[in-house]
């Protein structure tokens, strides 16, 4: 979980230009980094590459729309960390 | 190429589905009311239109790769580079290639070459949405008939 987690906070920060220290497992990336839904397109197209995935952005949108998850549960970075190794084992599997 | 129309492509030359690429072909024209301003005395393309050409080739990639099931709008560029002037009369090939298909979102990369001189590149991020209407659907297939954009298009169902 760490290494993606780092992985993703390094792309955060070189991409929105956050400090990578202010960066952490618990940060909310709408809340507390400030990352808006333009900005969170280049980070998914960042994560995608390095990870070889597809992150289902819309798919998530639309949960949090629809009620039936919370923005915590992608959004919180060691959250999206678990999301994105669920996403890397299902790929794998 | 009409520039008062936004109109910055004359025909699709290629598209290849399978490889995730489109060329498309443009004549700059000689005289339009846009280079009375650029420039007095002498008129160049403006390079933000070479750049909307170059989202225009990325978009009919995009919406020939999802069968015209969802509009592509541009949202995002980076890494431009205008390398050199494009001037009236001249003719333009204009490339783009699918980089990455994500959910929601698709990046290309373009170029402009003029007499296989590249003369602009960028690579673009476009928004997959649904189309607002359905006349700008219609319209936009429309507009790829006359492009000579051949593509199979999703059933309206």
């Amino acid at each position: 979980m760490s290494s993606t987690f780092d992985t993703i906070a390094n792309i955060i920060a070189e991409t929105c230009d956050i400090p990578r220290d202010s960066i952490k497992p618990e940060s909310h990336a709408i809340n507390d980094l400030g990352i808006d839904s333009l900005d969170f397109l280049d980070i998914a197209f960042a994560i995608d590459k390095a990870f070889g995935i597809k992150i289902p952005l819309e798919q998530w949108t639309q949960e949090v729309n629809d009620g039936k998850a919370t923005t915590d549960q992608y959004f919180v970075l060691k959250n999206l960390s678990a999301r994105i190794d669920e996403l890397v084992a299902a790929k794998g599997a | 190429m009409r520039l008062e129309y936004f109109q910055l492509i004359d025909r699709i030359v290629d598209l290849n589905l399978a490889d995730r690429k489109i060329s498309a072909e443009a004549t700059i024209p000689n005289t339009s009311t846009i280079f009375e301003g650029h420039f007095p005395g002498y008129p160049l393309m403006p390079g933000v239109l070479l750049l909307e050409a170059m989202a225009q080739t990325s978009g009919w990639l995009v919406l020939a790769a999802n069968r015209f099931e969802r509009m592509a709008f541009l949202v995002a560029i980076r890494d431009v580079k205008l390398r050199m002037f494009a001037r009236p009369g001249q003719s333009l090939t204009l490339k783009a290639a699918l980089v990455h298909e994500g959910s929601g979102y698709a990046v290309t990369a373009a170029s402009i070459t003029m007499a296989d001189k590249t003369i602009c590149e960028s690579e673009l991020t476009l928004r997959l949405m649904d189309f607002p209407n359905d006349e700008m659907k219609l319209q936009m297939r429309e507009r790829a008939a006359q492009l000579g954009l051949r593509v199979g298009v999703a059933s309206d169902g």
